[in-house]
């Protein structure tokens, strides 16, 4: 058994070590919130944290959770109150939305140490992900939007 | 170079292979001031390392410059190859695969060398190689040298690729020992020639890099010029 | 997130029915309900087909139409609620079952595609609402004994001005729904919209940003495994022996067995079932598909543009003009094969039984699908229930004219004998076919003296997606495809002579319709010969193209709104340049102005692009520049990255590293302007596509002198020195 903690709910799971943490989490915890866009951490959509950091769970194999505490869409906010949130529903980032759990979850990592960030600084942090539908653009609005959001918050 | 240098040098890469993995080397100097991320502190300190195996400075007196250089240019096909050149760029973005293109996901080296907020290297990279071509290759080290220390291998000739791993002042304070050191037992730089499915290896073998590395070093460490 | 179980499910479905059969005289109302109203806690009344009406206020839209991204499930909704005098607050959507009363209005099967949804919806559920709006004014009315001519809705309630008296909608469904509805209601005059132009808020972007939003890939039953199937190399190569024990070996595989399609793998979750495929052994009987390259299919198209074909549309004698014109120039484009690749790779879960099945899936094509389930299933189409879910990305994908990927999945539920969820790896969605077409394109120009085009022939080199399909009748006429010359043989520009021909060659690629369809390649084609032409008669690309607009104020004006909004031939950063480009598509008009630099190793950096559109009154138009945006991006990973190419019968590419999509870094700046109109309204999902890659290879061609001919865009053919 493989024992880590899910949005902060203790999990023990029976897959093998190799499985990736994106099936476990899919098929086994039945978390559907994260995707599987590519298995090749190529598009970024099954991105989940494992203690903080942005991890592409379709290649890590869930062995690295043990003991961690991992972070998937379902866990950021419980009412759709983190300011990545606010802000993608302000800007209406999603088209599909497919692609949109694992962006947010890139940029929640990237406004965790950057609450600033600037063009090159979301560049950097979110070209990882791929959205077919092509909502960068607004991706990129609400970010900025999200760190105003924060930043008020925070006075 | 004499017989007995020769065996000098080579129990000491023997007993540095068997240290391997412990030793503290480049690629774990760095820290990341902003991230407040460490490396994991896997060993010694490389001047304790070096003394405990035993490893002993190479006198003036062996020193032969055109064998050095003949030897450095023998090395020199390994560290441009892709394997190890694309994580010494010349810029601050890694490169991937055979035709070492720009990392497409712009990655980019970072702090620490180990990529920046959730575009870390072990967002992707894993702790050893994951089966299949073109899946994320790993080591539990993977990363780019730091920012302070870039050892850029990309687009340098034999002699400025010498003269920069040379200099004490780019290389991190590195003695020729402990270049050595790095290159024969480092778990990072052994990654080279443990690459995962469908990269292509280095030009030598682990062993005959690491021979004629030794060899540049025992004959004086003359760069090409 | 979850769905609802079965037990649930079945049970409201009986209730449902229940109630609409005291409605059936209704013409609108299906013949059972739908599902679920979502997050409806009372049980919906049906007031029409469209407008369910819950005690607790909530209305709920039946949506016909599938969101796969276009933002449908919010513009629909703003229909009815417009007409309908609703509390906006208290809007649901959910997707319709499969039933003729949600057919296409002009389409005539329930199905998304075409860039249709809201110009083909436009009138009827606007009626819709009003309808609903009337039956509930007649129940309040009644209720209180007065005139209905004195009572009026407005938001989620019916006023009696007169005594002060208000009911809400919810009070009032179930006494509205037993009423007569209206034959005929009258529609708002747009001036009095209070939804309709407004941009309003996507219903389905919170769920979207936590992770409830549910996709096919998303929906677990009880029970149920999950299958992946190992499908031929080739195109048209089938199974000619294999052997499964290492696959069976593989823990948690369940059973290895064959399908029409191949031989599937299915186990108790996606990742065993994905490593016992690998353990496969199988023998293919390949056929002549594996005989085919694009190297040798390039050489075939290109002879065949030499000469004509069969003609789409002739305008005067443009041999007798080319032939005396001062000036003459020709070049050839291509293009090659492109996958949709949409983010959510292709699954359909599939419950079995022998007198009924049950199907989830995302679909842009409920009739078509339900109709081939049931026929392999065995069963009439009506004992195939189909559950639309939310589709992660469709682009034309997930309207397969064979249903492929629903019906392989029925298959596997046969010989499963379990409910069973089969998952395509974005392997088998690249590798799997049903492709944009690869095309060549032979042009001649002949210019008069003046440099003004006087003559323009276009030989089109390309299968046809409409032959074999249900659709050929309707889509072939005289033997030209109409989805192959689309934008080339309608080219709206002032050219007095014209002929645009088509050969349609076959093989053994699937080819399917790709958001934009033909004008995914006219576009590029056209309007880059076109700057072709403009520069050899020595003029502005912009200027000429505004001279041959001169009939046509809807593009000229978005031309001119484009080129104003970027400042064409204003000042720009050393090594920059811009490319302009108009296209005519899903009857909206559309110019992108580009503006691009290229790296000295040949990388192509696209700065900013500048689009303007005039696609009739909009209903959403914050949706209406989304889409734009997005086809933007779309198009650009077209030009600038993807190509799909076969050797030896096999497909080249598998994965995001070899068919690589455009990233965050290399997204420019977008900018939409929308034209105000108050003409009906026309497409939007698709016809942002199609300007982006000439906007660009024009600027690119501005920038550097090099012409490009070929997409993808390739950075070695850039470099310079």
């Amino acid at each position: 058994m493989i024992s880590f903690t899910v949005n902060g709910k203790a999990v023990s799971v029976a897959d093998p070590p190799s499985t990736p943490l994106l099936w476990v989490i899919r098929d086994s915890l039945k978390l559907t919130g994260t995707k599987y866009g590519c298995g090749m951490a190529l598009c970024g959509a099954c991105t989940v944290h494992i203690d903080g950091e942005a991890v592409r769970s379709c290649v890590a194999p869930v062995s690295r959770a043990e003991g961690k505490k991992i972070t998937t869409i379902e866990g950021i906010s419980p009412d759709l109150t983190h300011p990545l949130q606010q802000a993608w529903i302000e800007i209406d980032v999603p088209q599909c939305g497919y692609c949109q759990s694992g962006q947010i979850m890139s940029a929640a990592v990237l406004l965790a140490e950057n609450p600033a960030p600037t063009d090159t600084d979301i560049d950097e942090a979110m070209s990882g992900n791929i959205c077919r539908c092509g909502t960068y653009p607004r991706i990129r609005q609400a970010i900025h939007r999200a760190a105003e959001i924060k930043a008020r918050g925070a006075k | 170079m004499t017989n007995n240098t020769k065996w000098q040098v080579l129990t000491a890469l023997l007993l540095l292979g068997f240290a391997g993995a412990f030793l503290a080397l480049w690629s774990q100097q760095s820290t990341s001031a902003n991230t407040g991320k460490t490396a994991p502190a896997r060993g010694l300190s490389s001047a304790n390392a070096l003394a405990e195996t035993g490893v002993t400075t190479v006198s003036a007196a062996d020193t032969d410059a055109a064998a050095a250089q003949a030897a450095f240019e023998r090395a020199y096909p390994v560290f441009v190859s892709p394997r190890c050149q694309n994580c010494h760029p010349s810029g601050d973005a890694p490169l991937q695969g055979d035709d070492s293109h720009v990392h497409a996901q712009n990655v980019k080296r970072g702090t620490d060398g180990h990529g920046v907020y959730g575009m870390r290297c072990q967002t992707c990279h894993q702790d050893a190689n994951l089966p299949g071509a073109n899946m994320p290759p790993g080591n539990p080290k993977w990363g780019l040298p730091p920012p302070q220390m870039k050892m850029v291998f990309v687009g340098r000739t034999s002699g400025e690729l010498c003269r920069q791993l040379k200099d004490p002042k780019l290389n991190g304070g590195r003695s020729l020992a402990q270049i050595l050191t790095h290159v024969a037992a480092d778990d990072l730089v052994g990654w080279g020639w443990n690459p995962g499915d469908g990269r292509t290896l280095p030009p030598l073998n682990r062993p005959d890099f690491v021979a004629a590395m030794q060899e540049w070093v025992n004959d004086g460490a003359a760069c090409p010029n | 997130m979850s769905v609802p179980t079965k037990m649930e499910r079945r049970d409201f479905l009986k209730t449902g029915a229940a109630i609409s059969g005291g409605l059936l005289l209704n013409l609108y109302v299906p013949d059972w309900a739908p599902a679920r109203a979502t997050q409806s806690a009372s049980q919906p009344v049906a007031l029409n087909a469209f407008v369910h009406i819950g005690s607790d206020d909530l209305v709920t839209v039946i949506s016909n139409h599938s969101e796969m991204g276009q933002g449908i499930y919010t513009s629909l909704p703003m229909l009815i609620a417009e007409e309908l005098e609703a509390d906006w607050s208290k809007i649901r959507v959910q997707p319709a079952p499969v039933a003729a009363v949600y057919n296409h209005t002009v389409y005539g099967i329930q199905m998304t595609g075409g860039s249709t949804t809201t110009n083909s919806e436009y009138d009827r559920f606007r009626k819709m609402g009003a309808m609903a709006r009337v039956m509930l004014i007649s129940a309040a009315a009644q209720s209180w004994g007065v005139d209905a001519q004195s009572c009026r809705a407005e938001k989620g309630f019916v006023v009696h001005a007169a005594s002060g008296r208000r009911a809400s909608f919810g009070s009032l469904a179930e006494a509205a729904a037993k009423l007569e509805p209206p034959k005929d209601v009258a529609l708002k005059d747009p001036k009095d919209f209070t939804i309709i132009g407004k941009s309003m808020q996507r219903l389905d972007t919170p769920s979207k940003t936590n992770g409830t939003a549910q996709f096919g890939l998303d929906v677990y039953i009880p029970g149920m495994l999950t299958a992946v199937v190992a499908r031929s190399p080739v195109f048209g190569g089938k199974v000619s022996s294999f052997n499964g024990d290492k696959a069976k070996a593989v823990p948690g595989v369940v059973n290895v067995l064959e399908v029409p399609s191949g031989i599937a793998v299915i186990a108790n979750g996606f990742w065993p079932a994905k490593l016992g495929r690998e353990k496969l052994d199988i023998v293919w009987d390949e056929g002549p598909g594996g005989e085919l390259s694009t190297v040798g299919m390039r050489e075939q198209y290109a002879a065949l543009s030499k000469n004509p074909g069969t003609v789409a549309r002739k305008v005067g004698d443009p041999a007798t003009a080319l032939a005396g014109a001062a000036k003459t120039i020709t070049a050839e484009y291509e293009v090659p094969y492109l996958s949709h690749s949409m983010m959510e790779p292709l699954n359909t879960v599939v419950d079995l039984h022998d007198d009924h099945c049950e199907i989830w899936t995302g679909t842009q094509f409920q009739t078509g699908d339900r109709a081939a389930a049931a026929g392999v299933a065995g069963l009439k189409p009506e004992q195939v229930e189909l559950h639309t879910t939310l589709l992660g990305g469709g682009f034309g994908r997930r309207a397969n004219p064979a249903s492929d990927f629903v019906t392989e999945a029925v298959h596997v539920a046969k010989v499963a004998k379990a409910p069973v969820k089969v998952v395509w790896t974005r392997e088998d969605d690249i590798r799997g076919g049903w492709y944009r077409p690869m095309w060549y394109d032979h042009f001649a120009a002949g210019l008069d003296a003046n440099g003004n085009p006087v003559a323009w022939t276009h030989t089109i080199v390309g299968q046809s997606i409409f032959d074999g399909t249900m659709f050929a009748g309707f889509g072939i006429k005289d033997g030209v495809d109409a989805a192959s010359v689309e934008g080339a043989a309608d080219i709206i520009y002032g050219i007095p002579n014209i002929q645009v021909d088509l050969h349609s060659p076959k093989n053994e690629v699937p080819v399917q319709w790709w958001r934009s369809v033909g004008h995914s390649h006219t576009g590029f084609s056209v309007e880059a010969f076109l700057d072709e032409v403009a520069h050899a008669g020595g003029k502005d690309p912009y200027q000429l193209r505004r001279a041959l607009l001169a009939n046509q104020p809807r593009m000229l004006a978005v031309l001119d709104l484009a080129v104003e909004k970027a400042h064409w031939g204003g000042p720009l950063p050393q090594g920059h340049a811009r490319g302009v480009a108009t296209h005519f598509s899903f009857d909206s008009y559309v110019a992108q102005v580009a503006e691009v630099s290229v790296e000295k190793d040949g990388r192509v950096r696209v700065h900013r692009i500048v689009a303007a559109v005039d696609c009739g009154r909009t209903v959403n138009p914050d949706t209406v520049k989304a889409q734009l945006e997005g086809g933007i991006v779309f198009g650009l990973t077209a030009a600038l990255k993807t190509e799909i190419t076969l050797d030896k019968g096999r497909v080249q590419q598998r994965n995001f590293n070899d068919y690589p999509m455009v990233r965050m870094f290399e997204s420019p700046q977008i900018e939409v302007y929308i034209v105000p109109s108050t003409e009906k309204p026309t497409g939007v999902g698709e016809p942002g596509v199609p300007p982006v890659a000439p906007a660009v290879a024009n600027a690119i061609f501005a920038a550097t002198g090099k012409r490009v001919r070929r997409l993808p865009i390739k950075s070695e053919d850039l470099r310079s020195a």
